[in-house]
């Protein structure tokens, strides 16, 4: 039993902190912009595949450094040509324009690259176990997956809190208008936030890829989870973000861990039901088999009882 | 508009819908048109929320799937006469189904409208989509549940046992439903869910609890969602999870959007563009996906308010008999923008293409020649610059058309 | 657009003149097939290379020698149905419009299920207008048992036949001594788990079951939390019936977790598979299927592959029975000189045809089921000389159970059309 709690909490992390670098862009974008960007996912995937590419001629490493860069920069120009020339229908059309756009850049991919699973592999030097627990392994790359995310984290945590920029990036989450009014270049900041929150979904795509598998319904995959976790955590609230993230990615890993379920609870109780009984499909429902749905079942009740999210300040 | 005048629309409408199978009677032709009626009232049931009442939804399938699905068991207790019902009343059972399930949700949700309401809107579809999967006994699982129209008591000697009977009896459902979501705008409730939309704080000031006018918006869109919901179990005899999950919610909020939100007609503008790409273009191309996608995203950033929008515009050049100055101009700009858009499908099919040639609108094109390359790409360019050089004199025109005197004429 | 809509007023008109002028003008008719499986979006990539197979097997076998029927050809009329039900049911109704009466079918058995329901259904309401199905791959025991149709024949064995070989196989494996199942939470992973248990359970009661898990089809981000069950649960070998991407990261996340054990599938190989799982699934993926694909026992065979090969380099015959399923159509049609679906249905019932690997098919009449060989197969690069995806890799037989083995018993109660 420990050590699959052990390792359900290891699991938890690896897809905390991977949701956390999605999230974190999202949080950014949502806290400067007003928009909740539905394609973020997809720049995630874009990542992934990016770097699928490059890693056939230059390796892993030159996809883990192009890749996000590119991403970004296709982000930017999104926000430059696109988002910005919605940004005058308000924000449902940006919104909107986002879905579409999410639409679109899964069309795109299986466009460009066929619909068919890639091949990218996670560097050979990585290929060995970081350590071996109870019989099981822990691979190192799931550890060089930490440790990117968490260095990404302290990162973005030391920009935003000691650099002027992120003053700036602090002052537009509380006081976007002011923030206008103070003369900063507004739409600069806009395109620089955007490229950048985009090329960190990226990168989560270029270290994802190769272990959660590269194909055309990956953004699908994790696309709504990532709201979902911005709204949990409270829109805006970069430290929100992160400890939802950590919530849903341990929530989903122990769910699945664990064996209980109905049947467990009905006997607790001392109930049974005949296998012919009309809620059969519920009295022999298990927690594993609804652990993917807990995030919205989690993100409804939330916006029900604390719209704000755990940490959110502001509810629009 | 007089009185007179807004009658005739509605019954050129009812003409329209009753006399389209005498022009087109192929089994094909019915089928679009099946799906066009359901289309249309599910797009304009979601216009009701977004375009009138301002809420963004990603999951108003859910009021469309549970009501079909409750139509099909309502099928399938007539097949095996355990009562005994007509099926022409089954989409108001889908409605119905759709109003319980409306006002259950509406009661939590429509207390926020924006950002919050369209999250509630999106892990609510998600659950039900995913519980729906879990409870194999009423909704079968993957493969759905069906039933067959054809028991019950016939109506006047129809069994609507084929596609063109259950055609006249949507038509006759599909134009009910647009009277009533018609009626429900000109109400004082549909009237402030349009106040709310645009202020709710002063909508409050007058005394109207902006939530209660959400609210009612709400139950009445899920009332008509489920009345498509019902039209579609008769249509198809079945029904399967994919009808209340996210691709259908996402499908009714392209519609609603292409055609255009905030105009009544603008759902049904897009309802029928939408299906006749999804059922036409989807069999000529392997890609028809993509070109939605970016008709979709042209559409947001060029025309906010959709085709019915576009067409709207040009009410004002119209009232003043200037419609005729926009002629020429747009004929201009609009065969070399057609050309290169369609140089660029060209272009995009042969890249996609395994064969050594194929044939576009009849012409034959080596995809392997270098020389096919160089004159699409020079069509494509010479096309988009053509485009951008017309631009500012139809700019000009639209202009004119409009001016009301020259001098009042403000810059864009 | 407009043209278009014209044109379907036309091609009703072009029907009913069909329809009413003798055979003798039919002569010149291309006899015309539907290809009916998702040609875009996600699955796109395993129906279009199910039309490559078939497109490619009527121009290899039969238009290039001068057609059928004397001296019609075949055209392929490929439909979309994007793998949705509903979808399903818009390309039904164009097949019908366009008088398109034979349609190929495979991709999902709730697709098939769909189909099969509005075939019979419609065929009973429009006997002037009957439609055949192909099933070439949806393998829901359902579709030729307690749900069979007389307008319904299933070219691949269905999913208890192929468990019940993969058992025996199983069976025979003496260190197996505990066993992981866990596929996706929908009818076939239900029938998948359910047959296994009950088989296992007969054939080697001391195999003891230490996971039965479902997890919701195309929504699981990373397998490794159940991995980490099938780790800790200690089973010598899991069974799975997953497929798309659910398979690749499942497989993936086993191997990832330095897990050693055989896993035992129905669908983990080709379109991308097979080079994703690539060295590190090497002797640990087994399959099972029909028509073995190393060693290709006949020459005809072989160049069939190498011809298909130098056509579409990029993809493989992945799907044997498609060719199958073509050549006993063709053969009822040649037989009864027609191309109606009830005569040919007719002729197919109880037909008994060598295919390209010299093996003698049977369909059986009762409930249009077909039997043939079985194997199971490993995931290698030793001994395969025709491998899957370019990648060097691909599937070697490794056991063969004979046709007349693999027969079961229907409960089918087949409803006839009167004629």
């Amino acid at each position: 039993m420990l050590e699959v709690l052990i390792f359900a909490t290891l699991n938890g992390l690896v897809t905390g902190l991977l949701l956390f670098m999605l999230a974190s862009g999202l949080t950014l974008i949502f806290s400067m912009m007003g928009v909740l960007n539905f394609a973020h996912a997809s720049f995630y995937m874009l990542g992934a595949y990016f770097a699928f590419s490059i890693s056939q001629y230059l390796g892993f490493w030159a996809g883990l450094i192009f890749a996000p860069l590119i991403v970004g920069s296709v982000g930017a120009l999104v926000e430059r040509y696109g988002l910005r020339r919605v940004h005058k229908s308000g924000h449902v059309a940006e919104l909107v324009f986002t879905f579409g756009l999410a639409f679109l850049v899964e069309e795109a991919i299986q466009f460009i690259w066929g619909r068919d699973t890639k091949n990218y592999q996670s560097p050979d030097i990585l290929d060995f176990p970081l350590f071996t627990l109870f019989g099981q392994e822990f691979s190192a790359y799931r550890g060089f997956m930490i440790a990117i995310s968490l260095g990404i984290f302290i990162c973005l945590y030391r920009v935003l809190t000691r650099s002027r920029i992120g003053i700036i990036i602090q002052a537009a989450i509380t006081h976007p208008n002011t923030v206008a009014n103070l003369g900063h270049n507004v739409p600069l900041i806009f395109m620089g936030v955007f490229g950048v929150g985009t090329a960190l979904a990226g990168l989560a795509g270029v270290i994802a890829g190769p272990v959660l598998t590269t194909f055309p319904g990956m953004a699908a995959v994790l696309g709504s989870i990532v709201f979902v976790i911005v709204v949990i955590g409270g829109l805006g609230s970069l430290a929100g973000a992160f400890i939802a993230s950590l919530l849903i990615g341990l929530l989903q890993s122990y769910a699945i861990a664990s064996d209980v379920g109905m049947p467990e609870l009905l006997n607790l109780i001392g109930v049974s039901f005949e296998s012919s009984h009309p809620l059969n499909d519920l009295w022999t429902l298990t927690l594993p088999q609804v652990a993917p749905i807990l995030p919205f079942l989690l993100l409804v009740l939330v916006l029900i009882f604390r719209p704000t999210g755990l940490l959110g300040k502001r509810e629009e | 508009m007089g009185m007179i005048k807004k009658l005739s629309v509605w019954i050129g409408y009812l003409i329209v819908l009753l006399a389209l199978p005498q022009f087109f009677d192929s089994i094909l032709a019915i089928s679009i048109f099946n799906q066009m009626a359901i289309a249309i009232v599910f797009s304009l049931s979601y216009n009701m929320l977004l375009g009138q009442g301002g809420m963004l939804s990603f999951g108003h399938a859910v009021y469309f799937g549970l009501g079909g699905f409750l139509a099909v068991h309502a099928l399938i207790l007539i097949e095996f006469e355990t009562v005994y019902f007509s099926i022409l009343f089954i989409p108001l059972i889908g409605g119905v189904i759709g109003l319980l399930a409306a006002i259950f949700i509406g009661s939590f949700s429509t207390r926020k409208a924006g950002t919050i309401f369209a999250m509630i809107s999106l892990g609510i579809g998600e659950l039900i989509a995913a519980t729906s999967l879990i409870f194999t006994d009423f909704f079968g699982g993957e493969a759905g549940i069906s039933g067959d129209r054809t028991f019950g008591p016939l109506f006047f000697g129809v069994d609507f046992a084929q596609d063109l009977e259950i055609y006249y009896l949507a038509a006759i459902w599909v134009f009910i439903a647009t009277v009533f979501m018609y009626l429900f705008t000109q109400t004082p409730a549909g009237r402030m869910a349009n106040a709310v939309r645009e202020n709710p704080e002063r909508a409050e000031f007058i005394g109207y609890s902006a939530r209660r006018v959400r609210f009612i918006s709400f139950c009445a869109s899920g009332l008509f969602a489920g009345i498509a919901g019902g039209l579609f179990a008769l249509n198809y005899e079945f029904i399967t999870e994919e009808n209340l999950n996210a691709i259908t919610s996402g499908r009714v909020l392209l519609m609603a959007y292409i055609g255009g939100l905030g105009y009544f007609i603008g759902p049904i503008i897009g309802a029928v563009i939408l299906t006749l790409m999804n059922s036409l273009l989807s069999n000529y191309s392997e890609l028809w996906m993509l070109y939605l996608g970016i008709m979709f995203i042209l559409t947001v950033m060029f025309l906010p308010r959709g085709f019915a929008g576009f067409i709207m515009m040009h009410q004002t050049a119209w009232l003043r008999g200037n419609l005729k100055q926009l002629a020429l101009p747009y004929l201009i700009s609009g065969i070399p923008a057609f050309l290169f858009s369609m140089t660029c499908v060209a272009m995009i099919e042969m890249m996609q293409t395994e064969e050594q040639s194929f044939s576009f609108f009849g012409m034959q094109l080596a995809t392997d020649a270098a020389l096919t390359w160089i004159v699409a790409i020079t069509i494509a360019v010479a096309a988009f610059y053509a485009t951008r050089r017309s631009l500012p004199q139809l700019r000009d025109a639209w202009e004119s058309a409009n001016a009301i005197p020259a001098s009042e004429k403000t810059e864009s | 657009m407009k043209s278009k809509i014209f044109s379907f007023r036309l091609n009703g008109l072009l029907l009913v003149s069909l329809l009413s002028l003798s055979t003798a003008s039919q002569a010149q008719e291309p006899v015309r097939i539907a290809f009916m499986d998702p040609l875009s979006g996600t699955f796109a990539s395993i129906g279009t290379s199910g039309l490559k197979i078939l497109q490619f097997a009527a121009d290899y076998l039969y238009n290039s020698k001068g057609g059928i029927l004397g001296g019609r050809m075949i055209e392929i009329v490929p439909l979309d149905n994007k793998q949705s039900p509903t979808d399903t049911q818009l390309q039904f109704r164009r097949a019908v419009s366009d008088g398109l009466q034979i349609i190929f079918q495979g991709n999902s058995s709730a697709v098939a299920n769909t189909l099969s329901t509005t075939i019979a259904r419609h065929n009973r309401r429009n006997p002037e207008m009957e439609v055949l199905q192909i099933n070439y791959s949806a393998v829901d025991p359902a579709l030729t048992e307690e749900d069979c149709s007389f307008w319904h024949f299933r070219f691949d064995a269905h999913a208890v036949m192929k468990l019940n070989v993969l058992t025996d196989y199983i069976a025979q494996n003496q260190d197996i001594k505990s066993m992981y199942i866990i596929g996706q939470d929908y009818s076939f992973g239900h029938v998948v788990a359910d047959t296994s248990i009950r088989l296992l359970n007969e054939k080697r009661p001391d195999i003891e079951i230490v996971g039965n898990e479902f997890h919701p089809i195309g929504q699981v981000k990373d397998f490794t939390p159940y991995v980490t069950k099938i780790v800790s649960s200690g089973a010598d070998a899991v069974i799975t019936g997953n497929f798309g991407a659910d398979m690749v990261s499942l497989a993936r996340s086993i191997i990832d977790s330095g897990l050693e054990i055989p896993v035992y599938t129905f669908y983990a190989a080709y379109d991308g598979i097979t080079a994703t799982l690539g060295e590190d699934g090497k002797n640990l993926i087994r399959l099972v299927h029909n028509e073995s694909s190393n060693p290709i026992p006949t020459e005809t065979r072989k160049d069939f592959i190498r011809a298909f090969k130098a056509k579409n380099p990029n993809n493989d015959v992945t799907q044997q029975r498609i060719v199958n399923a073509l050549q006993m159509m063709v053969t009822a049609m040649e037989e009864t000189q027609s191309t109606d679906p009830y005569t040919i249905a007719l002729a197919l019932e109880d037909m008994r045809f060598t295919n390209m690997s010299g093996e003698e098919l049977w369909m059986r009449g009762s409930d249009h089921q077909i039997f043939q060989s079985l194997h199971v197969s490993v995931h290698t690069d030793e001994g395969v000389e025709f491998d899957a995806d370019n990648s060097g890799f691909g599937l070697l037989s490794e056991y063969h159970v004979p046709a007349e083995e693999t027969i079961v018993e229907s409960s089918c109660q087949m409803q006839r059309p009167r004629r």
